[in-house]
């Protein structure tokens, strides 16, 4: 019998089984950043097991509060900061190479075909993109894999997807996610993988992939994950063209970790995109969402640009493009967050930076901010937000302030009638 | 190991997201104690006061489907713990937060919901409180004059985590 891509990852990295059903796997990756981590320095410090098993597989970053807004925040960064020092962890990004994690991480080249990849943060589901197992953990976890470079799973049962059709035109990643989430539930895929197949994911950019990959969790899911294929060598090749001598080298050993054809699955859906049309939230769960054309005056007082889900360079091509020579409706105010500098300079340099501030939007550096509601765009109380994030909680972006979940074609468009709008129109 | 058992906290809702356990605002907090004060504090139940001697007194929760949803963060099993929870029995748990509370050698029961309605029965009761026996696999719900248990089961893994008092111990060790 075939084995689906988790599968294959659990068996290259299975450590122990110290219970039947439970696997302790070996780690690639242990991505750290300023929120969670610190607690888990300061527990291994009172262990007196203030060590790292392997500074090389180390990731840290501090993204979510950037730069510092009061001592406490500053703090966090500092203990992050100090550690990383101490035990000679390179790839440590602060103020000024700093961006959002799972957009930095993947730019820079540290997820694989066949990782193994946690992070205190639960939209690491995300690296799932490049056909790794990533997944979210909490502090205890995450201090475990800092000291001992393993992390206990669940033997991974799979849900696969089957999304195909060409994607119309204002329909994008975002709007397939929204409604695989909206059709099977906030808990729909909980203990499970949610494997991507198909022509539309074939067709997708690795930003789009990572898209959709980072909601996963919003269904409950383990990990995304996207089989690798040559756009997932593309995007590799600067880092990995000293390991392959070709482009198809590398594919063949990354297919060893593509799903085979007669993997057995726990569920197998059918989603066709040829009719889907653009995707908005309205409560506060990420499953109930309608089409945009569902939601007419819909009013809003932000519209916020940026995160893990939407922060790339594709997605503020997209959103400037909509934007180009128009201007936020006056009962708006906009916020872009680049999700990482080299995005934002990349911006910079296409003249895309312009188009936002043209239109009358405040661009921050990159951070997590906005999303979660710790600092660069928080709501007020009974304030409405069209933002590109990934979480519509109540709340979740200011007490007492509401979330619309959106493409960043749907943000601008809503950016520039002041309203939930439909992207098509401008496209 | 920690006890578990005593007086319950009952929230009636599914999707209660971690979010609303542990405002995203209070994760600066460098220490598991200064979380004390803002347990639930943007829970969205209607009569529910996080301030209640309800919730201050409580030792159990007890809630319905995808309890802890959202957000990976540990600061919501932490701050059960530091307010005197060690238990929350439910219809079913998002991933991570059910591991966080057995990481941190806690227990993250889930029962039936024909069970929870029965135990939902008591909500009223003044004197509503349970009894978790982790070894044995059972708890007993009491108030309101009469009493009845249940079984339950949990991975022997989690168990392992919970009777070694979580998985930093039990990881050095064995790894």
């Amino acid at each position: 019998m075939g084995k689906t891509t988790a599968e294959k990852i659990f068996e290259a990295h299975l450590v122990d089984e110290p219970f039947p059903g439970t696997k302790v796997l070996r780690l690639d990756a242990v991505l750290c950043h300023e929120i969670t981590t610190p607690i888990a320095i300061d527990d291994l410090i009172r262990r007196d097991k203030d060590r790292v098993f392997d500074p090389a597989r180390i990731k840290a970053v501090i993204d979510h509060v950037t730069p510092s807004k009061d001592t406490k925040t500053a703090t966090q960064a500092k203990i992050l900061r100090d550690w990383a020092r101490r035990h000679a962890i390179r790839d440590f990004f602060d103020i000024g190479a700093n961006g959002v994690c799972h957009a930095l991480f993947p730019e820079q080249g540290f997820i694989r075909p066949g990782y193994t990849v946690i992070m205190g943060d639960s939209h690491t589901c995300t690296h799932g993109a490049f056909g790794a197992f990533a997944a979210g953990i909490g502090t205890t976890d995450l201090e475990v894999g800092i000291l001992k470079g393993v992390c206990a799973f669940r033997q991974p049962r799979t849900i696969k997807f089957n999304v195909n059709g060409t994607l119309p035109k204002g329909v994008y990643a975002k709007d397939v996610i929204l409604h695989i989430i909206g059709k099977i539930g906030v808990n729909g895929a909980t203990d499970r993988v949610m494997e991507f197949h198909g022509s539309t994911i074939d067709a997708m950019s690795m930003e789009s992939r990572m898209t959709l990959c980072n909601m996963a969790i919003e269904a409950g899911g383990t990990s995304g994950i996207c089989m690798p294929d040559m756009t997932t060598v593309e995007y590799l090749w600067p880092f990995i063209s000293t390991e392959f001598a070709s482009r198809e080298a590398a594919l063949a050993d990354y297919s060893q970790w593509c799903a085979d054809p007669d993997a057995e699955y726990d569920q197998t859906i059918e989603i066709d995109v040829t009719t889907l049309q653009p995707v908005v939230t309205f409560g506060y769960k990420p499953d109930q969402s309608k089409f945009v054309s569902e939601m007419p005056d819909s009013p809003l007082d932000q519209v916020y640009l940026g995160s893990c889900t939407n922060g790339r360079l594709e997605d503020l091509r997209i959103a400037a493009g909509i934007l180009k020579g128009r201007k936020l409706a006056p009962n708006v105010r906009g916020i872009l967050s680049p999700a990482t500098p080299k995005i934002q300079q990349q911006a910079m340099r296409e003249g895309l930076i312009d188009i936002f501030m043209e239109a009358g939007f405040c661009v921050t550096n990159p951070t997590c901010g906005a999303c979660l509601g710790m600092s660069n765009g928080v709501l007020a109380e009974g304030e409405v937000c069209a933002s590109t994030t990934n979480r519509n909680f109540m709340g979740r972006m200011g007490k007492g302030g509401m979330v619309h979940l959106m493409s960043p074609a749907t943000a601008a468009a809503s950016a520039i009638e002041g309203k939930i709008a439909d992207p098509r129109k401008y496209l | 190991m920690k006890t578990f058992g005593g007086p319950v906290l009952f929230l009636d809702r599914s999707d209660i997201n971690t979010d609303e356990i542990i405002p995203a605002k209070y994760l600066t907090e460098i220490t598991k104690e200064d979380l004390k004060p803002y347990i639930l504090e943007d829970l969205k139940l209607p009569g529910f006061d996080p301030s209640s001697p309800k919730t201050k007194n409580a030792r159990v929760i007890v809630s319905r489907a995808n309890f802890g949803c959202g957000s990976s963060r540990e600061h919501a099993p932490w701050v059960f713990e530091v307010n005197g929870i060690t238990a929350v029995i439910a219809e079913s748990f998002a991933r991570i937060f059910r591991q966080n509370m057995f990481n941190c050698g806690m227990a993250a029961i889930e029962l039936p919901k024909a069970d929870l309605d029965l135990i939902f029965s008591h909500a009223e009761d003044t004197d509503a409180s349970m009894s978790i026996d982790i070894a044995a696999g059972t708890l007993t719900m009491s108030g309101g004059g009469n009493q009845k248990s249940f079984s339950f089961e949990i991975t022997p893994f989690d168990k392992a985590l919970v009777l070694a008092g979580g998985w930093v111990d039990y990881a050095d060790q064995n790894y």
